[in-house]
């Protein structure tokens, strides 16, 4: 019984949000109606020319230094010439073999398992505008016509290429939300998968473990989800497996995911691949990307999940909770400004990543969306360490904060949620539950404490929870513990 | 009396500030001079008449006005049909574009609207400007105003014929690997292509990006300046237009040519040119070593290769950039079982036979396991080219040849023969190729009574170098005949 081993390779196509397009000065809207943010270049009219946007240059070197790559000095925009309705020149312009961005990584993290995966390029390229076929499948093989929408022509479109170094579905999903993550954080894409703002396909082949020859290799497309993408690479290397120990041979071809069957299927073999006969792009002049522009890329660069989720671990909270603050960027940002008010960082993070997630989550609601701020969290964190508050009274309030009732101070005498402090005030209250409870009493006098979490919850309950259960368990102890 | 058709820019700017007459009247009369010669020549695809009056109109009320926008302020021209103008039908010569009418206009076209320049209407050329004969016309030849049975030269033959007989008093062609020059000589103008860059491309439809360039027809050397002055300069809508300050043009027209070095080329004095040609551009040699110049032989091995460079890398460009004719969004469609069927059953239908021939080579010279030995040696020997040229120029301020091997051939006479068509720009292909300016000025006739043109190359950016040059020519060559058609008092045929 062979060992098998999987080689997998990613290819990520990012699409960026610049305000106008690659290559011409229409708006990039993705809710506009069809056809209505054209012009000559992204049209394709005769006569019309490309000129290369440079926010979009400085985006894709965003994401290349944020990769650790080395950014060239002099890049190249080449022609890929195919046939597509929807390629309105019938060649994307892109990237060859100059790329903007050379040789980075991603260190991945499966289980505590960590890994790099290798970045070979980053590059940039235009998006095609979008056919609509007029069929009940969707599909262009049974439509009697089809609609072109030209509003995504020309939209910036950055291609990230791994290195084949990832060897499980588990780790392709890992690399891929990584990705994601520190594209987020650059404020480059708004990176949404379901809308196809970030699109992966990927390159998979298997060999028998220890073997160094790479398998022969199949791409697949149409994985539009992180779940998708684990389950594609999943059935993919399954089936391979299957072809091989069957005495079948692996066919070099592209094939493509169904989310519903589950299943891959082949949509076309390498003989009847295109030849994209790339030549270099002769309206636009080579790119050049100087020292000082390199410089001001790196030293921009705001800190990156990896060494976010580093530090927040390193300030004293735990992993997955560092975790789950990085994920979504906002509750990490929230976090850092808390703290930086003086805020207790392990508490702050158990109230982001428990109650602030719950209600996020809950109410399907955006962050700032809500009315907590770092303020406020500072001032929870306050009213508990000041026994104004105990520390399920301080989850309430806080659920109140995020429904926009108030500061934690207003939400706390509003709802009449303060902690009861005064000892006076809690003396009556104690004696009343010895008093009803003798046994209870005589245990304590002889030194068997068990009993006392029993009369704290009473008295908590007497209270409506009201009550300092640390004071109040002081208070036992000094009326049975001997005069 | 000269009929205002026959005038120069010059003369007809200095006529219309002395109110001698109008912009209406001399649009009028370029007009009248093509209502008696487009049924001989048919330098015209699509002739504007009201939309020139009606510039011709505004131009003379803003001179009334005191607006003064220049040496172009109401002057008729022509622009070749492969710059795209709003609401004006552009076809590129092609079948494709039948009927298309664009959205918007070129740079070139915008600035000399803005300069007040009166647009008559589209000349024809070969289709996408691909020939040397405007025989490739999908809308049928246009013929040399000198011998209605030749030629005019091309692809932009129209342009050439237009400027020659008067139906415009100047006109925009493109040059790609000749088809300014070639056709200017053969028509008796001068034509300019001037530094790759120079001329804004956006709205050029494009038949090779990096070997394009727009540049002026005139009956002048002082008009071709004029000219170009108006259209040159950095446009941001063009990526490859240069940046630099625009070069001066017309600063050294009266400098003479006293101790300017001037390398006559070796490789295209001898063998394949015609000697009439040879002698009359010897003649001129030896007319500008008495005017105070250094002529001394230079000579650039590559270009023996320039030829064969030049038609695989013109092609290759070609056949991406044609890509866009699909019959999807614009132009001509033929409908098909699927969409793959309906492009190429569009593209089979709406592409002449030297297009079609042109995209066959440019896609077999980029495919895979090809792309080396073709395109990638092609590019190889663009840049020995370019760097012979530059070591030439180290020796030479500009170098001289004749413009074209033959004078104007017969309509029919090549058309069977790519190979002898393509060689018809062995002269002019190498300016292409190094991007550098190059003009030709007429500097006689054959005996046939053929015009016969006279090449200047110069350095990149160096465009007063070479007016200062053809300028001299001009003076030395006093060439002042005119077609026999030039004149409004031919009947149509």
């Amino acid at each position: 019984m062979t060992n098998w081993e999987a080689v997998i390779g990613i290819e990520t196509h990012v699409e960026l949000q610049t305000r106008s397009k690659m290559f011409c000065g229409c708006e990039v809207n993705f809710s506009a109606d069809p056809n209505t943010t054209v012009c000559p270049v992204c049209l394709a009219l005769p006569g019309a020319l490309p000129v290369p946007n440079e926010e979009a240059i400085e985006g894709i070197l965003k994401i290349g230094a944020a990769l650790d790559c080395e950014l060239v000095e002099s890049s190249l925009f080449h022609r890929k010439n195919y046939f597509y309705p929807d390629l309105p020149k019938n060649y994307q312009i892109s990237q060859y073999d100059v790329p903007l961005c050379v040789d980075g990584h991603i260190d991945i993290d499966v289980d505590g398992e960590e890994a790099r995966v290798g970045i070979t390029r980053v590059h940039m390229e235009e998006d095609t505008g979008k056919s609509l076929h007029g069929s009940d499948t969707g599909r262009i093989h049974d439509a009697d016509h089809s609609l072109l929408d030209f509003n995504r022509s020309g939209v910036p479109l950055v291609e990230i290429v791994s290195e084949p170094d990832i060897r499980s579905p588990e780790q392709a999903r890992a690399y891929a939300a990584e990705l994601q993550r520190v594209v987020r954080a650059l404020g480059v894409s708004d990176v949404r998968l379901e809308e196809g703002s970030v699109r992966f396909d990927a390159n998979i082949s298997v060999r028998p473990a220890g073997q160094a020859e790479f398998g022969t290799r199949t791409e697949v497309k149409n994985m539009n989800s992180l779940r998708s993408l684990q389950r594609a690479i999943a059935y993919e290397i399954q089936r391979q497996i299957g072809v091989i120990e069957g005495n079948g041979e692996i066919v070099q071809e592209t094939r493509h995911w169904n989310e519903d069957s589950g299943a891959t299927s082949s949509m076309r073999s390498k003989e009847e691949s295109e030849d994209y006969r790339y030549f270099q792009e002769p309206d636009l002049v080579p790119l050049h990307v100087d020292g000082e522009w390199r410089d001001r890329v790196f030293a921009g660069l705001p800190e990156l999940p990896s060494a976010r989720r580093k530090r927040i671990v390193a300030a004293g909270v735990e992993p997955q909770a560092a975790a789950t603050l990085v994920e979504a960027g906002d509750l990490a940002d929230l976090f850092d400004h808390a703290v930086s008010l003086g805020a207790d960082r392990k508490q702050i993070a158990n109230w982001l990543t428990g109650e602030v997630v719950a209600h996020l989550r809950r109410n399907e609601v955006a962050l700032a969306d809500t009315g907590l701020s770092a303020a406020h969290l500072n001032e929870l964190g306050s009213l508990v360490g000041e026994g104004a508050l105990s520390s399920t009274a301080a989850k309430e309030v806080l659920g109140h904060v995020l429904s926009g009732e108030g500061s934690p101070r207003e939400v706390a005498a509003a709802r009449d949620l303060t902690q009861i402090s005064d000892q006076t005030a809690l003396d009556a209250e104690v004696d009343a539950v010895l008093a009803a409870n003798p046994d209870v009493v005589e245990r304590l006098r002889s030194g068997d404490m068990k009993p006392i979490g029993f009369v704290v919850g009473q008295v908590m309950k007497a209270t409506r929870g009201k009550a300092d259960p640390k004071l109040v368990s002081e208070l036992v102890r000094s009326k049975t513990q001997g005069d | 009396m000269t009929d205002l058709a026959d005038l120069s820019i010059a003369e007809a700017g200095a006529g219309l500030r002395r109110g001698d007459f109008s912009s209406v009247e001399l649009t009028d009369a370029a007009l009248t001079r093509a209502g008696v010669t487009e049924s001989h020549l048919h330098a015209y695809l699509t002739l504007d008449q009201h939309g020139a009056r009606a510039a011709a109109t505004a131009a003379d009320q803003a001179l009334a006005a005191g607006e003064d926008h220049g040496p172009l302020h109401g002057i008729p021209l022509a622009v070749k049909d492969n710059m795209v103008t709003r609401g004006m039908e552009t076809t590129a010569g092609s079948k494709i574009l039948s009927g298309y009418v664009p959205p918007y206009n070129a740079t070139v076209v915008d600035r000399l609207s803005a300069k007040r320049a009166v647009i008559l209407g589209k000349t024809n050329l070969d289709e996408f400007a691909m020939g040397s004969s405007t025989e490739n016309s999908a809308y049928g030849p246009t013929r040399n105003p000198w011998d209605t049975d030749r030629v005019p030269g091309g692809s932009s033959g129209g342009s050439a014929a237009a400027v020659s007989v008067g139906s415009a008093l100047g006109a925009l062609g493109s040059d790609t690997g000749g088809s300014i020059r070639q056709p200017a000589a053969m028509c008796g103008l001068v034509g300019v292509k001037p530094t790759y860059g120079v001329v804004s491309r956006y709205g050029l439809i494009a038949f090779a990006s990096s070997l394009d360039q727009i540049g002026p027809f005139a009956r002048s050397v002082g008009d071709a300046a004029s000219l170009l002055e108006a259209v040159a300069g950095y446009d941001p809508r063009d990526a490859t237009s240069y940046r630099g300050d625009t070069p001066e043009i017309s600063t050294l027209l009266d400098s003479g040519v006293a101790g300017m070095r001037i390398g006559v080329l070796a490789e295209l004095s001898g063998d394949g040119i015609d000697p009439q040609i040879q002698d009359a551009c010897r003649r001129m040699y030896d007319a500008l070593a008495d005017a105070g110049a250094e002529l001394k032989e230079v000579s650039l091995p590559a270009t023996e290769y320039a030829l064969s460079a030049y038609y695989l890398i013109a092609p290759a460009e070609a056949s991406a950039n044609l890509a866009r004719f699909d019959g999807v969004r614009y132009g001509l469609r033929v409908d098909g079982e699927t969409t793959e069927e309906m492009m190429a059953a569009s593209r089979a239908e709406g592409f002449g036979p030297e297009v079609a021939r042109r995209i066959l080579l440019g896609t077999y010279a980029l495919s895979a396991g090809y792309y080396d030995a073709f395109y990638g040696q092609a590019q190889k020997v663009r840049t020995l080219l370019r760097n012979e040229f530059a070591a030439t120029y180290e020796e030479v301020d500009v170098i001289v040849s004749p413009t074209s091997p033959t004078t104007a051939f017969a309509i029919g006479e090549k058309t069977a023969d790519p190979l002898s068509m393509y060689f018809a720009d062995v002269c002019t292909i190498a300016s292409n190729l190094a991007g550098d300016p190059s003009g030709s000025v007429p500097v006689g006739l054959d005996a046939e009574g053929l015009p016969i043109g006279f090449q200047i190359m110069a350095p990149a950016l160096h465009e007063a170098q070479l007016f200062r040059l053809a300028a001299e020519v001009e003076r030395l060559a006093r060439f002042d005949a005119r077609p026999a058609l030039a004149t409004s008092e031919v009947k149509p045929a």
